[in-house]
Formats: structure tokens, C-alpha cells, sequence
């Protein structure tokens, strides 16, 4: 998606006529002074407000802590990047790895075959079926996971459920397990909708080709289907990966004290620790991962989204 | 053989696959459905029904402190929707129809606060508008805080991006020839914009912004960073009550939210429908 799109400038005259190259060189530098001022709004807002704080949480990784959590600019040292190796930041960031990708892989299981499903419908049923998925997408997700506090708590039905069922109430609530659903749950949409998009667009001819030619259900699936489908399956890894990584709000709800999630844990060194450089280095560590992966993974499957 | 038979796996695969999307539905609209239905319960203990009552729905009507958190949300949402679909659609048309000096070091700097975790834009959000107001208070000597323009201008950043992407995509399948063409006619840049370019681009406008709206209006962890005193917006409020606790309250005021939201979806497939061509 980052792919350079080789459009030629607008400015450039019609081709088939001999121009005057002064003439087209003129143009051109015509046309790119007015893409850099369509630019240049952008250019400055993200320049101030996004470039500039990315650049001073780097330079308040590097700074020291006083004793009464003040931060000192000015005595450098790299002990925040020390301290992520301490082996509870390790287990913090070990968890959260495995639970965001239980959930990316979750949500594949679950997300294909059910957008395998919508995109063989008729396209009337189709379009029902994604508005059926649209809805959730993009309501209010604090409130979606907060519901789930609701249907997971001591007296809630789930519990009573299983109460009457005589496997008595289920503790589900504040466990590692009520986190992966929140965030399955949360982040469906994401892996639904891209794999969705790659299926939809996909020469069914080819499935059809390979069945004639005697392929089992499974090997054309295994051959055709799954390959076509990539993109899709790389894009919403990515989504679903990337979000339940630097989950703050879910494992907040969901989780209890010993379900403690990176993004949790980076917001504490802000909001009640005080330990800004710490914070910082991880929050940049953080991001620095995630980009390296995004771009690791966009390689590996290809480039479309 | 027909047409889409290799395609639709028949027999149990069929059953499977059916009996798998239904489970989803469920997953999906079970605790949304549960969540609706408590929040008319009457009871003040949260799991347990007894009669079905407005109570809550009127003690949020009632509660200032909602009704303070449900303006700032509006407020915030509508003014950085605004800025941030401008911004964010003039980035679309230069990264996709101009070649400038500096492309590819924007079109970089363009995606990267899509890709950036919620936790570390707060981070950044937060001790750029700490350093910012030292600078602002010895340059001008006047000492800002945290507030509403700062929510609102964190929320730009993250939305310009969004709305970039989305108008992009549609860009990218539009045929640059029509503006060509309108130029062609004589058309001045203002008018071939005007005329041309922009209706065409426009569902994707509208989807960016609604995605931008939706963005905002979402929020938790990037506007708690930045938030003031007396300045929380909505979802802050709300995850602050839920952090300690659930209450009847919070299911009256998650319930309008949802219905908020997806009154606001549902209106623009509408819309998106009703216009002749989509995307």
C-alpha cells in the first residue's frame, strides 16, 4: 500500500505533439510546486505534532529519574534501556506476544471460514451480512468491551449458566482468558474484513479449474484458495496483531492484576509510577517492533492490502 | 456443473461452514444484546433483573458530569473531524496525483501514526505538550494546560492519517484522464477540481471522515494522556467509572453510545447507497 503509484503529473500536455522541452520542464516544475503546497498542511501539522513528540520521547528515553519522579533532562544515560531486560518487563512483554497472537490466530480460525462463507452468498445476502459485521466494526469499542465485564462477571449469565449446568460459577472474569476473548472480540472486524476483500475479488475459475482436473476440496483449497487469499490473511494478521500488542483498554476491563499487558504497563510508568524515561524507552521500543514486524510481514506476503 | 458449485463446498464442509457463521453472529451481538436489555433494568445491583424501568436513563439525564463529558466529546470530535478531513484529503491528492520534492519522506510520515500503537502517541502527545508549554510560557509568558485544544489537536494527528488512506484508495481507482479531460475543455485547476475531481472522491471524503468521527469519538487511551481537569470527553469518563467499578449508569450511557454509533453507520451505508456510484 505504501507502493509508489507511478502517476504522471497532471501538468504534463497531451502526448503526440512535439513540445518545447523548456516549455515541459516549466510544467512540471509548475505541477510540483502545487503538489508540495497540497501538501504542505499536512507536511506542518504532522511535522509539529507528530515528528517533533516522536523525536522528544527518544531524547526522554535517555534522561534519569529522581527520586521523587521528576525527570532530568540533561544527565543521559541509557538505564531505561537497561531496565527492559529486567525479567519482569520480559514476562510482561512475553505474555503480551502470546496472548496478541492466541488472538490473531483465533481470529483467523475463526475469521476465514466465515468470510469464506459471506463471500460465496448471492451478492443480495452478501451485502447483508457484511453490514452484519460493519455494525460492530464501528461501534463504540469501550462500550463493546465493557458489555463483556457484563456478560463475564460472578453473577452475570454466563456464570449462571454454568451454575445450573452444576460446573458451578465460572470464574472467567480477570484472567488471561477473558482478555483473548475481549480482544477476539474487539478485533474480529479487522481480520473479517480484509480476508473478506481478497476472497470476494478472487477468480472462482480457478477453484473450478482445479476441481475439474480432479483436485480434492482440501488440495484446491491448499493449491488455489488459501494463495489468492493471501493478502488478505497478511493484512489482517497485521491489524488484529498490532492493536492487541499495545492493548490498553481490554486487558484494563477484562484482566485483573496478574494479567498486567504492555500497553498497561507503559501507561503506569506515565499516570501513577512517574518513571517518564522508562515509560518513554519502552513506549519506543514498542513501536520500533511493530514497525519492524509490519514491514517484515508486508515482505514475506506481498504488498497489496 | 453449474457455475459456483466447485466454490460452495456441499454436504457437511456446507453445514460446517453455515453453523460457524452463525456462531460469529452470535459472538458478535450477544453481549451488545445483553447490554441493551440491563441497562432498562431497575435493579441497582447490575447482574440481577427485577423490573424494567427508564431510572438510569433519567439519572444520566440528571448526572452533570455526563452531560459535561458527552459536550466535550462532540465538541472534539466535530472540530478535529473538520480540520482533520481537510488536511488529510489535500495529502490524498498530492501523494497520489504530484511528484514533489520530499514524496516519499511524506508519504512516510503519512502512515506511520496508523501504525503507531495507541500507548505510544499518548506518550508522545503528553511530553510534547509538556516541553511546548515550558517554551510557551517563557516566550509568551502565559502558562496553558491540558484541556480541550489539546485533545483536539492530538486527535488531528492521529485522524489526518485515516482520512489520507481512505481517500487515497479512492483516488487510486479513479482515472486521472477525466481531470485530463476536463482540463482539456478548458477547464481552470479550481474548476476540474471542483467539477470533477471532488464528486468523484467524495464518497471516499465522506468515509474518512466518518472514520475520522468515529476515531475520536472512540478514544480512550490518547485523550486520557492529554485530558485535563474538568475536560475528560465521554469514553475517559466512562472507563474511570468502569475501572471502579460497574454500575447500573454505565449501561444506560454505553447503551446510547452503541445506539449513537451505530444509528451513525447505518445512516451513511444509506447514504453511500442512495448515490449512484460506489466504490
Amino acid at each position: 500500500m505504501a507502493s509508489t503509484v507511478s502517476t504522471p503529473p497532471t501538468g504534463t500536455p497531451a502526448s503526440g505533439e512535439a513540445v518545447d522541452p523548456a516549455l515541459e520542464r516549466a510544467a512540471e516544475r509548475a505541477a510540483a510546486r502545487r503538489g508540495a503546497l497540497l501538501a504542505l498542511p499536512g507536511f506542518v501539522y504532522l511535522g509539529l505534532f507528530f515528528a517533533v513528540p516522536l523525536a522528544i520521547v527518544f531524547v526522554y528515553s535517555f534522561a534519569t529519574r529522581s527520586s521523587t519522579g521528576r525527570t532530568i533532562l540533561g544527565e543521559w544515560s541509557l538505564r531505561s534501556y537497561g531496565r527492559l531486560f529486567d525479567p519482569l518487563v520480559g514476562g510482561i512483554a512475553w505474555r503480551s506476544l502470546w496472548i496478541a497472537a492466541l488472538a490473531t490466530a483465533i481470529c483467523l480460525l475463526v475469521g476465514y471460514p466465515f468470510a469464506y462463507f459471506i463471500a460465496t452468498r448471492s451478492p443480495r445476502v452478501r451485502g447483508l451480512l457484511l453490514v452484519g459485521v460493519m455494525i460492530p466494526f464501528w461501534s463504540n469499542f469501550l462500550v463493546r468491551t465493557y458489555a463483556w465485564r457484563l456478560l463475564l462477571g460472578s453473577d452475570g449469565p454466563l456464570s449462571q449458566l454454568t451454575d445450573l449446568a452444576g460446573l458451578g460459577p465460572s470464574r472467567l472474569l480477570f484472567t488471561p482468558t477473558a482478555v483473548l476473548i475481549g480482544l477476539v472480540y474487539g478485533f474480529l472486524p479487522f481480520m473479517v474484513l480484509p480476508l473478506y476483500a481478497a476472497i470476494e475479488r478472487m477468480d472462482f475459475g480457478l477453484v473450478e479449474a482445479a476441481r475439474d482436473l480432479y483436485a480434492s476440496g482440501w488440495k484446491a483449497f491448499r493449491h488455489v484458495t488459501w494463495p489468492l487469499s493471501r493478502p488478505g490473511v497478511v493484512a489482517g494478521s497485521i491489524l488484529v496483531f498490532i492493536p492487541s500488542l499495545g492493548a490498553y483498554v481490554t486487558p484494563e476491563i477484562l484482566g485483573g492484576s496478574r494479567t498486567t499487558m504492555l500497553g498497561s504497563f507503559i501507561v503506569r510508568q506515565f499516570l501513577s509510577a512517574r518513571d517518564w524515561p522508562f515509560g518513554s524507552s519502552l513506549s519506543f521500543v514498542v513501536m520500533a517492533v511493530m514497525l519492524l514486524a509490519t514491514m517484515v510481514y508486508f515482505r514475506v506476503g506481498g504488498k497489496t492490502l | 456443473m453449474r457455475a459456483g458449485d466447485a466454490v460452495r463446498p456441499r454436504g457437511p464442509a456446507q453445514r460446517v461452514l453455515a453453523a460457524n457463521t452463525w456462531a460469529v453472529y452470535v459472538f458478535l451481538y450477544a453481549p451488545i444484546l445483553l447490554l441493551i436489555v440491563f441497562s432498562f433494568n431497575d435493579n441497582r445491583i447490575v447482574g440481577v433483573w427485577n423490573t424494567a424501568s427508564l431510572r438510569w436513563y433519567r439519572e444520566m439525564l440528571d448526572n452533570a458530569a455526563v452531560l459535561n463529558a458527552l459536550r466535550n466529546s462532540l465538541i472534539v470530535a466535530l472540530a478535529s473531524t473538520a480540520v482533520s478531513t481537510v488536511i488529510g484529503t489535500a495529502a490524498a491528492l498530492a501523494l497520489e496525483r504530484f511528484r514533489f520534492p520530499g514524496r516519499r519522506v511524506y508519504d512516510g510520515l503519512v502512515y506511520l501514526p496508523v501504525i503507531i500503537p495507541d500507548v505510544t502517541m499518548a506518550v508522545m502527545m503528553l511530553l510534547f505538550f509538556v516541553e511546548a508549554f515550558v517554551i510557551v510560557q517563557a516566550v509568551l509568558g502565559i502558562s496553558p494546560s491540558l484541556g480541550i485544544p489539546t485533545i483536539t489537536l492530538s486527535h488531528i494527528a492521529f485522524n489526518i492519517s485515516f482520512v489520507a488512506i481512505v481517500v487515497r484508495a479512492r483516488l487510486a481507482g479513479l482515472d486521472p484522464a477525466l481531470e485530463e479531460a476536463a482540463a482539456d475543455l478548458y477547464a481552470s485547476r479550481w474548476q476540474a477540481f471542483r467539477r470533477v475531481t471532488l464528486p468523484l472522491i467524495m464518497p471516499g471524503v465522506l468515509g474518512g471522515a466518518l472514520l475520522a468521527l468515529t476515531l475520536s469519538l472512540d478514544d480512550v487511551v490518547v485523550t486520557s494522556f492529554v485530558a485535563g481537569p474538568g475536560s475528560t470527553t465521554l469514553p475517559v469518563y466512562v472507563f474511570g467509572l468502569v475501572r471502579r467499578g460497574v454500575t447500573p449508569l454505565i449501561n444506560a450511557v454505553s447503551t446510547v453510545m452503541l445506539v449513537a454509533s451505530m444509528l451513525l453507520v447505518l445512516g451513511s451505508l444509506l447514504i453511500q447507497r442512495r448515490s449512484p456510484d460506489r466504490a
